[in-house]
C-alpha cells in the first residue's frame, strides 16, 4: 500500500523443474506496484511477465524483486512496459532491489523493459546475482536518462554478479542532478541518454571465453575475469541501444 | 614514519610507468570529446569520481591491511575491460619493482610472487604506502591524484595544451580529490571492520570501458592505455 513515505512491495518467483521435462512456479506472489503474471513459455522454459499495477517506484517507495530459479528450472521473465522513476510526495530515494538466485543447471533469462529517470526523481536500483558454478544468465538492465527532451532525474544504479560465490562483476552508474560530478562529461556518459548491460554467464565459459571485441564505437563485448561476459553500450536513445544490445546478444550466442 | 615519504611515492619522478599511460585521455581526445582545458576538467572530474574512488579505496584498504589477494580479485570485479585489467597489472608489476627497492617489504615480496605478472596498481600502491609507513589516507590521496594526474600530463603532450592550464585543471580539484579521499578511507575502514568486500565502492565510467577496449586496439598509438 501507498502512505505518505512510500510504498514497501516485495514480489516473489520461484521457478522449480515440474519433473516432466518442463518448469513449475510454485510462488508466484505480488504486492502493490509489482504484479508477476505466468506467460506462455516455449518448450521447457516458464515465463513471467512483470505487470506494473501502479506508477513508480515513486520517491520513498522500496520495492523488492526476488527471483530464485531451481536446478534444471529454466525461466525467462519479462515486462510489460518499461519502469518509470517518478517523483514522489517525500524527498526521499526510492529503492528497488532485484534479487536473484540460479542453482546449478538452472537458466534464467531476465529480459525487462527499460527503466526510466524521469525529471526530479530520486532512485538507487540494485541488481544482486548469486549464481551456482553450473548456472546459466542472460541478464539485460537499460537505463534511459530522461523522457524524451527531458533532464533525467538521480539514478544511481548498482550490478552484482557472483558465481559460486566469486564476486565476477561489480559496477555502478550514477548519473543525473546531484550525481558525483563529471556523470555527463567526455569520461563517463558525454552526453549519450541511454546506456545498458547485458551479463551472460554459462558454464562453457568455463572452458573458453569469447574475445573481446567492439560492436561500433558504442558497444563491447567484455570477456570478464570469471566465466561471464559484459556487454556494455552507450547510445544516444533507448531505440538505438537496444538494437546494439540485441545484436551483441546474437554475436554471443552464436559464439 | 616519515610523511615525506609520501611525496617520493607520489612524485612523477617515481619511477613505476606511469608517464606510458594517458588514463583514457588519448581515446577521448581522438574522438573529440576533449579538445581544450575546461573538457580536460571535465574528463578529470569523471574520472575522480569513478576510477579515481575506486582506485583509492582498494589503496586505503591494501594500506590499512586488508588481503591483496582478496582486494585484486575485487579490482578484476570493478574492470570490466580486459584492456584496463591488463592496464591495471602491468603498472602493478612495474609498481612492485620500484617498491620492493624502495620499501623493501615481506608483504610486498608475498604480493609479488602471488602475481607474477603483477597486481592491480591500486592494490600495490595501497601495500607500497603500507610499507613505506604512510596511513591509509596517504595511499588513498596518492591513488586519487593519479586518477587525475596521468590524464592532465598526457592531454599537455597530446593537445599542446597549455601547462598553467592543466595544472590549474587540477588545483581547482583539489577540494573534490578531499572527499573522494575521505569516501575511500570511509570504506576501506568499512572493509576492515566488517568484513564485507561489497563495501568497497563500484563507481563505472561506462566510456571509459569502452574507449579503453577500442584504444586496445588501435596500431598505432603514443600511450599505453
Amino acid at each position: 500500500m501507498r502512505t505518505t513515505s512510500g510504498v514497501r512491495a516485495t514480489a516473489r518467483v520461484h521457478a522449480r523443474r515440474d519433473g516432466r521435462g518442463g518448469t513449475c512456479l510454485p510462488v508466484l506472489d505480488g504486492e502493490g506496484p509489482l504484479a508477476p503474471r505466468r506467460t506462455r513459455g516455449t518448450g521447457d522454459e516458464a515465463r513471467v511477465t512483470l505487470v506494473g499495477a501502479m506508477s513508480g517506484p515513486l520517491g520513498g517507495d522500496r520495492l523488492t524483486v526476488e527471483t530464485e530459479v531451481g536446478e534444471g528450472a529454466r525461466l525467462r521473465v519479462g515486462s510489460a512496459a518499461a519502469t518509470i522513476a517518478l517523483p514522489g510526495q517525500t524527498k526521499e530515494e526510492a529503492r528497488y532491489d532485484v534479487r536473484i538466485t540460479v542453482a546449478d543447471d538452472g537458466e534464467l533469462r531476465w529480459l525487462p523493459e527499460q527503466l526510466i529517470s524521469a525529471g526530479g526523481s530520486d532512485l538507487y536500483v540494485t541488481t544482486r546475482a548469486d549464481l551456482a558454478p553450473g548456472a546459466r544468465l542472460v541478464l539485460r538492465e537499460e537505463q534511459v536518462l530522461g523522457r524524451a527532451g527531458e533532464e533525467p532525474g538521480r539514478l544511481t544504479s548498482r550490478l552484482t554478479v557472483r558465481i559460486g560465490g566469486g564476486c565476477v562483476l561489480d559496477q555502478e552508474l550514477s548519473c543525473g542532478p546531484g550525481a558525483p560530478g563529471g556523470w555527463d562529461g567526455p569520461a563517463v556518459l558525454a552526453g549519450h541518454r541511454a546506456v545498458g548491460q547485458v551479463v551472460v554467464v554459462h558454464p562453457r565459459y568455463g572452458e573458453r571465453m569469447p574475445e573481446a571485441r567492439m560492436l561500433g564505437e558504442g558497444a563491447a563485448v567484455l570477456p570478464l575475469a570469471g566465466p561471464a561476459v559484459l556487454v556494455t553500450a552507450l547510445a544516444p536513445d533507448a531505440l538505438c541501444l537496444r538494437r546494439l544490445l540485441d545484436e551483441a546478444l546474437a554475436v554471443l550466442e552464436r559464439d | 614514519m616519515s610523511r615525506a615519504a609520501l611525496l617520493v611515492l607520489a612524485d612523477g619522478r617515481f619511477p613505476a610507468g606511469g608517464h606510458a599511460h594517458s588514463g583514457g585521455v588519448e581515446a577521448a581526445v581522438r574522438a573529440g570529446r576533449v579538445t581544450a582545458a575546461a573538457d580536460l576538467a571535465e574528463f578529470c572530474r569523471g574520472r575522480l569520481h569513478t576510477t579515481g574512488l575506486v582506485s583509492a579505496a582498494l589503496a586505503a584498504a591494501a594500506a590499512l591491511g586488508t588481503d591483496p589477494v582478496a582486494l585484486d580479485a575485487a579490482a578484476d570485479a570493478r574492470t570490466p575491460a580486459p584492456a584496463l585489467r591488463t592496464a591495471a597489472r602491468r603498472l602493478g608489476r612495474q609498481l612492485m619493482r620500484a617498491a620492493r627497492a624502495t620499501w623493501p617489504s615481506p608483504e610486498l615480496d608475498a604480493l609479488a610472487r602471488a602475481f607474477p605478472k603483477g597486481a592491480h596498481q591500486p592494490v600495490v600502491l595501497g601495500l607500497t604506502a603500507r610499507s613505506a609507513g604512510l596511513e591509509p589516507q596517504d595511499a588513498a590521496y596518492c591513488a586519487a591524484y593519479e586518477s587525475v594526474g596521468g590524464p592532465a600530463t598526457a592531454a599537455v603532450r597530446l593537445l599542446g595544451l597549455d601547462p598553467f592550464d592543466a595544472t590549474g585543471v587540477l588545483a581547482r580539484l583539489a577540494p573534490e580529490l578531499d572527499r573522494v579521499a575521505d569516501r575511500a578511507v570511509e570504506a576501506a575502514r568499512e572493509v576492515r571492520d566488517e568484513g564485507r568486500l561489497d563495501a568497497l565502492p563500484a563507481a563505472s565510467a561506462p566510456l571509459l570501458e569502452l574507449t579503453a577496449q577500442a584504444h586496445a586496439g588501435w596500431p598505432v598509438r603514443l600511450f599505453a592505455s
